[in-house]
């Protein structure tokens, strides 16, 4: 018997991809361009024995997912812009107590309503440095139908490993474009749950480190019982203002994702080995990149692409290494005014001149725009 | 024999934070008191808060505690009893948390009819944070941003609560502490959303700028004002003037959210959780 196959819309990919992950628990508000997600959970969860609620907002969305995840589910919440800027606060409650969840968040046209129906790319930052205070940021960026619904899985994943909130960020193209998809068998791609604790019950500390940078997280409702807070804490738990306890937790947080890079950053690699000109795209915007690239390649060009399926952490050393190699320039297309542009700069540390191309109108960034900048490459 | 508070007590994490002549200790007692009579099971209660010096309670309590963000506690909760049904699920914070920045969420918390039990210290003031008015500071009275009297009608929390579907509201006093005990019991029983409401004193940053001259004065007004329901039934509307009425001021039974959901799960043809 050969493998399912479907064609599907990318929101409708995301909830299946994290149905096969093992989401069990789904808490939203609706908003477009994400609002199909919470409708395909909404009829697929309780099948499952699993739980669905519409909240009253998105932050209660955000709350009621950290709750259910501390409850020991794997829970999912979607969103778009607007919606995500009314989350930040409680992702950062899940970054300090390290509760595992995911947010997926359809990027539209922003800042505020901006363009309920377009696509954009300008959450990148968002997905960052939306939150105060310091703390790690995983955040994924499909191009495809199919490739939404594995990074939904390996979303789940690194935050059941990591401990932490983790985004997945398609743009509206890829949220709403209808394409072939292929489903994993069963047991084909490994499923991660976060780490139980197995000292005793009066032993349990939720954040000892004697397990590593992720300690084990229990339940509530378990044998364990513990506390959890948005205070700066210390291992056991409970809030402290000790100078020595707070860096060592803030940076431990932090580390936990940055020190991991490796594991956590993904990206195709496509026509670079001799490549002088390289573009750097991500999502829908990637999809023109490639188009631009094989035309380029016909009339002689020497072009590829790095595409960034992680989108934080950046792939700052891998950037780097192609800049140092030699490269006569890099191109990034995107739609926002620059996000990834200013990333790339900062990281290839001028050994190459970076160009941007930039588009916030709604409009799709297409193939012959990029062909033009390349041109422009002296 | 005197009643054995250490038995919730988390070992170790008094003294607490509160002010002298602080009545949120006292709805704590009130508390640890109706959790002995029900028998709870520590690793089966789940007490979740927002932020406030009210909400730093579940810290001392030996359960699963969650220190939520402010006015987040009866969205976090909702989480919590959705993924846990089993479980009992505790609500308790200030009024500013309650009824101001977490007021959407604990409208719709009643709506829902979801079983857990909420215990609102109305000490009418951001105490936390130095005395702000808040939702329930009374009319002209002063906090640190109303130097001049509060231009603010206030919340009527019970009114409140019960317009927005919670099915069983209940009203004490920080002075009547015999009382917190068996209010929050009887609310804890009841199967859908129950609203505690005690009214609480802030002598540090409420007493002092309305010329409350002790904690005994301001526990003194919170006896004057209360009139339990029965002994109001007898009074006229002149006598009831300025007076709160304390006691069970409302109870009904409804479908309750969890038990809707778990029939949403058989009607999807879905196996137990
Ligand atoms: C988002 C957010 N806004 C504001 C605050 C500051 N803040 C902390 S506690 C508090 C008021 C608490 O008042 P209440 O809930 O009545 O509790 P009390 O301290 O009186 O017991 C405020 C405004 C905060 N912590 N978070
Ligand atoms: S400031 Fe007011 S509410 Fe806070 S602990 Fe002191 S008396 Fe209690
Ligand atoms: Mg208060």
């Amino acid at each position: 018997m050969g493998k399912k196959v479907a064609f599907l819309q990318g929101n409708e990919a995301a909830a299946h991809g994290a149905l096969y992950a093992g989401c069990n628990f789904f808490a939203g508000y609706p908003i477009t361009p994400s609002t199909e997600v919470a409708e395909v959970l909404s009829a697929e969860l309780p099948k499952i024995g699993g739980k669905f609620i519409q909240m009253e907002d998105e932050i209660g969305a955000m709350a009621a997912l950290l709750g259910g995840a501390l409850a020991g589910s794997k829970a999912l919440t979607s969103t778009s812009g607007p919606g995500l800027s009314l989350k930040q606060e409680l992702i950062g409650y899940g970054c300090i107590a390290e509760i595992p969840c995911v947010i997926y968040n359809v990027m539209r046209g922003g800042p505020s309503t901006g363009m309920p129906t377009g696509p954009s790319q300008s959450d990148v930052m968002c997905a960052k440095w939306g939150t105060h205070g310091d703390h790690p940021a995983i955040c994924l960026v499909p191009a495809s139908v199919q490739e939404t619904y594995e990074e939904v899985i390996r979303a789940f994943n690194l935050s059941e490993k990591y401990r932490t909130p983790v985004m997945v960020m398609p743009d509206e193209i890829v949220a709403h474009m209808r394409e072939r998809i292929v489903f994993p068998e069963k047991g084909e791609i490994e499923i991660i749950d976060r780490k139980s604790p197995t000292v005793p019950p009066e032993q349990y500390k939720p954040y000892d480190t004697s397990f590593g940078d992720v300690p084990p997280l229990a339940s509530f409702g378990s044998e364990y019982r513990f506390h959890v807070t948005g205070l700066n804490k210390m291992q056991d738990g409970f809030p402290t203002t000790k100078a020595s306890v707070v860096q060592e937790e803030e940076e431990r947080q932090v580390r936990k994702v940055e020190g991991n890079a490796d594991d956590i950053v993904k990206f195709e690699e496509y026509l670079l080995d001799d490549a002088e000109i390289v573009v750097v795209a991500f999502g829908s915007t990637s999809r023109s990149a490639r188009y631009a690239v094989n035309e380029a390649r016909k009339e002689g060009i020497k072009a590829g692409m790095f595409r960034l399926i992680t989108y934080w952490p950046f792939p700052e050393k891998q950037l780097l290494a192609l800049a140092k190699r030699g490269v006569k320039a890099f191109i990034t297309p995107e739609m926002n005014l620059g996000m990834t542009h200013g990333l790339v700069k900062g990281c290839t540390e001028g050994n190459a001149p970076v160009l941007g191309i930039f588009r916030v109108d709604g409009e799709p960034i297409n193939p012959g725009q990029i062909l033009d900048k390349m041109k422009e490459v002296k | 024999m005197a009643f054995d508070y250490e038995k919730y007590i988390r070992p170790g994490k008094l003294p607490h934070i509160w002010c002298p002549g602080c009545g949120h200790g006292i709805v704590m007692k009130g508390m640890i008191r109706a959790m002995d009579t029900l028998g709870l099971e520590k690793n089966n209660t789940a007490i979740v808060s927002g932020i406030g010096c009210a909400s730093r309670l579940p810290g001392y309590i030996d359960c699963c505690t969650l220190h939520t963000a402010h006015g987040r506690a009866a969205a976090f909760a909702t989480g919590v009893k959705m993924a846990k049904p089993e479980m009992t699920v505790i609500l308790v914070g200030g009024d500013g948390d309650g009824t101001a920045i977490g007021g959407n969420h604990f409208i719709h918390a009643c709506r829902r009819n979801i079983d857990m039990t909420y215990i609102i210290m109305n000490n009418y003031i951001y105490g936390m944070t130095g005395g702000q008015f808040s939702p329930t500071t009374p009319h002209m009275h002063k906090a640190s941003t109303t130097p001049y009297g509060n231009p603010d009608p206030s919340f009527d929390i019970a009114k409140l609560a019960i317009g927005a579907g919670a099915t069983f509201v209940a009203r004490g006093t920080a002075f009547h502490a015999n009382q917190i005990d068996k209010l929050i019991v009887e609310a804890i029983q009841h199967k859908g959303f129950s609203v505690v409401e005690i009214l609480d004193d802030c002598p540090t940053t409420y007493g002092r700028r309305n010329k409350f001259k002790s904690v005994i004065e301001m526990m003194n007004r919170l006896k004057e004002v209360a009139v339990p329901v029965k002994a109001a039934e007898k009074m006229s509307p002149e006598q009831l003037q300025g007076k709160v009425l304390t006691g069970v001021l409302y109870k009904e039974d409804k479908p309750e959210y969890c038990s809707e959901y778990q029939k949403v799960i058989e009607r999807a043809g879905g196996g137990a959780r």
